[in-house]
């Protein structure tokens, strides 16, 4: 009697266990499939910045709109941004439009992206806007993100936080002094003169996020 | 349950291999580095053929009886370099069915000499591998496929009559059974 009881119960642990496994992978490509396309409300989060404060975008009372950038320590194309991902800041920060950094990869996955070393990366380039760490991965999914580095930028309306543009910074990675089209600086012009933004998506290369 | 536990085993044992091999490396990269600090504008003489997209291209399109697989990768993408011994086994085993696997390398030009280069030599890859270096990614990934969102590992399965493309990895089972669809 005893034993039947000890096997039904480990069965349904099993199941339940199988059952979540199962549920929280369909859940996932679910949410990177159904990520945010342009025109959508982008939700609001709560995570953990390298100075150890806990930020949102309802901190930002004055903003415009936010430049949420996904990218992390490791990615050789990141790295290849992060200069001008300051310089964004430096621009756009005065003007109601500053840069967010959340690093979406898992750190015990990618240990060189771990809240430690973002701190020692932040502090290395003297990065001047959050660099938050998406503890859980939770967030990187809703809004979508597949690699980095991967712009969201958004627009504050008295509805929620409007996704106006997804893609990449500008046109080449390699080399800051041959871009042509700097493509989130044209978004974010058109989008604070109130024009139509052209193009809102673009396609690049980029590390996975693990 | 015991694949969780397979999967965790392996991916740990992995972990732990190619976190050595770093450290080894870092040992000769650094000593590499002062040569190619001087070497960076010789990358001309790189082992492999470099081309901008326009010069890629063809390779996308080739009208023969051959079915191609046409696979996007770096050394720095670590799902790419899992996959790629499954392509060098297919490439070696369907070679007489007329498939032939082709390595595209999206690695940087700094990266040719320190990284792609030793790499291929060290595990002795077999099918051909070309370098696209065209920052206009924007431009050229469309044309590839418009289904692609730019992650790597991608791969193009085509030939004459038929064309696909996959923005994932592959296991060996897998990529066989995407190649049976392309058999008369």
């Amino acid at each position: 009697m005893k034993k039947t009881k000890v096997l039904g119960w480990s069965a349904l642990l099993l199941l339940f266990v199988a059952a979540f496994t199962m549920g929280f992978k369909v859940a996932k490509e679910h949410n990177l499939d159904d990520g945010y396309k342009v025109g959508d409300m982008a939700t609001d989060f709560s995570l953990k910045n390298v100075d150890g404060s806990m930020v949102s975008l309802s901190d930002f009372d004055n903003a415009k709109g936010f430049l949420i950038i996904f990218t992390c320590n490791t990615c050789p194309y990141a790295q290849a941004y992060e200069d001008r991902i300051i310089a964004l800041d430096a621009k756009y920060k005065s003007q109601g439009v500053p840069v967010i950094a959340i690093m979406p990869n898992n750190p015990s996955a990618k240990p060189g992206d771990s809240f430690a070393k973002m701190k020692e990366r932040a502090a290395e380039k003297g990065f001047t806007f959050p660099y938050l760490l998406d503890e859980g991965q939770k967030v990187y999914p809703e809004y979508g993100a597949t690699r980095t580095p991967h712009v969201f930028l958004l627009e504050k309306t008295a509805s929620g936080n409007m996704v106006k543009y997804i893609g990449a910074i500008d046109d080449n990675y390699q080399d800051a002094s041959q871009v042509e089209e700097t493509f989130v600086e044209n978004a974010v012009d058109a989008m604070l003169a109130g024009n139509e933004i052209n193009p809102k998506t673009t396609k690049a290369i980029g590390c996975g996020i693990k | 349950m015991n694949r969780l536990l397979i999967f965790v085993l392996v991916v740990t044992i992995f972990f732990s291999c190619s976190e050595k091999k770093k450290e080894n490396k870092k040992v000769t990269e650094t000593t590499d580095k002062e040569v190619i600090a001087k070497e960076d504008n010789s990358t001309a003489d790189v082992k492999f053929p470099v081309y901008d997209f326009e010069g890629l291209e063809p390779m996308l399109h080739k009208k023969d009886d051959k079915t191609y697989i046409v696979n996007f990768w770096a050394t720095w993408c670590r799902p790419c370099i899992e996959e790629m011994p499954y392509f060098e086994r297919v490439n070696t085993e369907q070679k007489d069915n007329n498939v032939e696997v082709i390595f595209v390398s999206l690695d940087m030009p700094n990266m040719w000499k320190t990284r792609l280069e030793p790499y291929v030599e060290n595990k002795g890859i077999q099918s051909e591998v070309v370098i696209l270096d065209d920052p206009k990614q924007n431009d050229w990934i469309p044309k590839v496929s418009e289904e692609w969102g730019g992650g790597i590992p991608a791969t193009l399965i085509y030939n004459k009559d038929k064309r696909n493309f996959y923005e994932r990895g592959f296991t060996y089972e897998e990529l066989n059974e995407e190649l049976e669809k392309f058999k008369k």
